[in-house]
């Protein structure tokens, strides 16, 4: 019943923020999306070497720190606040959970450690032609050899590929089913390509596979069992994003705010004008519900069970929702500053929006609880007219 | 998700269960679901006897008024418990909710022993005098006066809004003790019995049909100068400390009977067709979230320190009466042109009920705009209204 942080939980939250507070300002992130891969390298080697945060969830004897996804996010909170450059949710949340899940031992040696250990940075390729987490019409495809296997087709929409240098594809395969391959870039008849878009501070890219040999080794554990775990691995990905959309609703306020109290028109500040408070006020409303519907997201995923799923699903559309509410008033409340590229709203409306298509549109996460709530679309009913 | 509770908690679950549920399906049958405060009145008293006598009706009071001494997490299992077993709307909610903790933390010794036991018992329903005609989200606008005569209190002027003022016992009426003050000065808080000469009330006709709130009109009516809660013109802070009284425990057991509404909602669709258009099942999916944020919410209410207003306090109000207002709008929209049928014997189906009730949750109980000012001033800091 109590829901309330425990003191460990706090401290993770004050040490991230404290420590973007100094490496992830304004100019480091503007800086990193003018290189058009939102990696800055010193302040990806403080998340990992010193702060340890990509194994959080990890196990220890991983040199992770075993914790669970309400951990997490009050990290992902705090690096959405900051719009923190660096690849740490394809990394974290996505790639290494996957290769936990699927891994054998030799191979989270190989491609977990390193990930941990923040000497490597992958992403994980799961979405259909056009950007949908639908496993079931993935363009990676997967045929037999007489030596293995080899990889045809491409993977669109793979955010965080233009900073990684470890790529996990989900791959299909017409007999076998779902697979994931660990590719170390780069990689003979892979291209890679960053595709720029609409959201400088996730940038994504896009992979083609030209007959690319796959062997055993590249296979993370066995060919075709991947579904379950990544089905797992997107629900928890879900909560967490939602952890990382109140961060970004958190700063559009508190930059309004901030705006609001300094800006004079009429004689007076702008935020003593009721239009102002009041849309102010709806913002903090906003957040706040988010903030309680992101914690019911992660505390579902650390409780498990048959609900966790669409628990974190409806956690993550609510939360999407707001963050862009919040990233909208942002701008409109700053007036024509607002507009421009100098200041950093945009950056924060532009994730509010790519966020809302990273994991799955909100109202394919809300069809996606509908289900399990029992509503669905084939109830009788009877034509207009 | 379920939140889980110690274990040594559900054998009061259990205990708190096992009695509502004999009842309600036994002698008060008749009261199951019951959600206005106008109908039945003697049976509604008879079960505000019942709940009091059997020491349900206070949980969390202390046992000396009559209460259990039950612990937050107790308080919201009976809530809860409540709810589930269809225990109608309390006609004594303003005592129990709102008078009993402002005498707790207001009263003196004698006004405690005097008067807290019979709102446990079920004995005194209350209503609550705030509202003016001049007088509404600008409370201390209040111009309703009393004047001292010895021992007493003579009252002078007009409340209107006031909820089951026609049955209520006593009234607590904000009023003005000071000849000439303005605003929050001078204002005292005076305990009123009903039943008295000087007292008329007069039912208002609600949009939905019914008269649950009156105006109230003192004319000379008495108040005993011991019925004075703190001190003379002290009245603000003890209406203040009142309106805190509003949200906490009791939010739990409404998003209980939010969850009945809901459900039914959610059967009617997948009955009726409804949920076959891809725009309600978002709807109702949306409002199912909305309902579990809300409970997180309280529940992040409960778990922050006592006496602190976190913002998730601050938008609570905000945030509920948003949620039922689109919860009745989405019941009208699975619900169709049968929704819009009134009942054999008049009124409406619950569901149309709750939609009409729904647009009074951003009213009272401070509008939505004030609440807005609330957190925009009090949260956020930003500048105050200017007055006239
Ligand atoms: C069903 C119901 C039951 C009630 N029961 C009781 C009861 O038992 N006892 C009791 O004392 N009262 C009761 N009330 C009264 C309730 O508290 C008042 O209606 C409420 O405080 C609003 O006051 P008003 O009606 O005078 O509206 P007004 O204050 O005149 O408001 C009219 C509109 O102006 C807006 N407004 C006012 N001031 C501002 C401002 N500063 N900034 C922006 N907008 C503003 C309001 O938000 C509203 O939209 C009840 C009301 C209802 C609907």
């Amino acid at each position: 019943m109590d829901v309330s942080l425990s003191e460990d939980q706090r401290l993770i939250g004050e040490s991230v923020r404290g420590y973007l507070a100094e490496h992830a300002g304004p100019e480091q992130l503007r800086k990193a999306v003018e290189d058009g891969q939102a990696f800055a390298p010193s302040l990806w080697r403080g998340l990992t070497q010193d702060l340890g945060l990509v194994g959080l969830m990890a196990p220890e004897a991983l040199g992770g720190a075993g914790l669970g996804a309400r951990d997490m996010a009050l990290v992902l909170e705090a690096l959405g606040e900051r719009l923190a450059p660096a690849p740490f949710f394809e990394t974290a949340v996505l790639a290494l959970p996957a290769l936990l899940a699927l891994a054998r031992p030799d191979q989270v040696e190989r491609w977990a450690a390193p990930l941990v250990a923040g000497e490597r940075r992958a992403c994980l390729a799961f979405a259909d032609a056009q950007g949908r987490p639908d496993l079931d019409a993935l363009e990676a495809q997967l045929t037999t050899t007489p030596t293995g296997w080899r990889l045809d087709g491409r993977s669109r929409f793979v955010s965080g590929l233009p900073a990684s240098d470890l790529v996990l594809v989900v791959a299909r395969h017409p007999d076998e089913g779902l697979s994931l391959l660990a590719l170390p870039l780069p990689a003979a008849g892979v291209t890679a390509l960053s595709v720029p878009s609409l959201d400088p501070t996730r940038p994504m890219g896009e992979l083609a596979f030209d007959a690319v040999e796959v062997s055993a080794d590249d296979i993370v554990g066995a060919a075709g069992q991947a579904r379950k775990a990544l089905h797992d691995v997107l629900a928890t990905a879900a909560a967490l994003l939602a952890a990382e959309a109140v961060g970004v609703a958190q700063a559009c306020l508190d930059m309004t705010l901030a705006y609001v109290q300094e800006r004079k028109q009429f004689g007076r500040t702008i935020g003593s004008f009721q239009a102002v408070k009041h849309a102010l006020a709806d913002m903090v409303a906003d957040i706040e519900a988010a903030r309680s519907a992101a914690l019911y997201g992660v505390l579902a995923i650390d409780q498990g069970g048959p609900d966790a799923s669409a628990a974190a699903s409806a956690s993550l559309a609510w939360c999407l929702d707001a963050a862009k509410r919040c990233a909208g008033q942002a701008i409109q409340l700053h007036g024509g500053v607002g507009f421009t590229w100098e200041h950093l709203a945009h950056l924060y409306f532009k994730r509010a929006w790519s966020n809302a298509t990273f994991l799955g549109a909100p109202e394919r996460h809300r069809e996606h609880v509908a289900a399990r709530m029992g509503l669905d679309a084939t109830a009788p009913s009877s034509e207009p007219h | 998700m379920e939140l889980t509770y110690a274990p040594e908690l559900e054998a009061y679950r259990a205990e708190a269960a096992g009695w509502l549920h004999s009842q309600l399906s036994g002698s008060f049958a008749h009261l199951r679901g019951v959600s206005d405060h106008v109908t039945q009145i003697p049976e509604r008293r008879a079960w505000e006897a019942a709940l009091g006598q059997a020491g349900w009706s206070c949980v969390g009071w202390p046992a000396a008024f009559g209460g259990r001494d039950a612990s937050i997490a107790e308080q919201v299992i009976f809530a809860e418990e409540y709810a589930r077993a269809g225990g109608p709307e309390r006609i004594g909610h303003i005592g129990v909710e709102l008078a009993g903790p402002t005498l707790l933390a207001f009263g003196d010794a004698d006004q405690k022993a005097r008067l807290l036991p019979d709102i446990a018992a079920g004995r005194s329903i209350w209503c609550q005098g705030y509202s003016e005609p001049n007088a509404g989200s600008d409370l201390a606008a209040v111009r309703t006066r009393a004047w001292r005569e010895g021992e007493t209190y003579r009252i002078e002027g007009q409340k209107i809004w006031t909820s089951m003022g026609a049955i209520a016992d006593w009234c607590f009426v904000l009023c003005r003790t000071e000849p000439g003050s303005v605003g929050p000065k001078g204002l005292s808080f005076l305990l009123v019995r009903m039943d008295q000469p000087g007292v008329t009330v007069r039912p208002i006709r609600q949009m939905t049909g019914e008269s649950e709130f009156c105006e109230v009109f003192f004319d000379g009516a008495i108040a005993q100068a011991d019925d004075r809660v703190g001190a003379e013109g002290d009245g603000w802070r003890v209406a203040m400390g009142l309106l805190a009284f509003e949200r906490g425990v009791s939010t739990l057991g409404q998003q209980m009977r939010f969850r009945t509404e809901l459900d039914e909602i959610i059967a009617l669709a997948k009955a009726n067709g409804a949920a076959r258009d891809a725009l309600i099942r978002q709807r109702l999916v949306t409002a199912d979230t909305g309902l579990k944020v809300m409970r997180l919410h309280a529940l992040r209410m409960l778990s922050g320190e006592p006496g602190a207003l976190g913002p998730e306090a601050l938008t609570y109000k905000l945030f509920w009466s948003n949620w039922r207002r689109d919860l009745g709008e989405l019941a009208m929209a699975v619900g169709g042109r049968e929704a819009e049928l009134a009942v054999a014997g008049g009124g409406f189906s619950p569901l149309t009920h709750m939609f009409l009730m729904s647009r009074a949750d951003t009213i009272y109980a401070g509008t939505n705009e004030i609440q807005r000012n609330l957190i925009a001033e009090r949260g956020l800091g930003l500048p105050r209204e200017a007055r006239g």
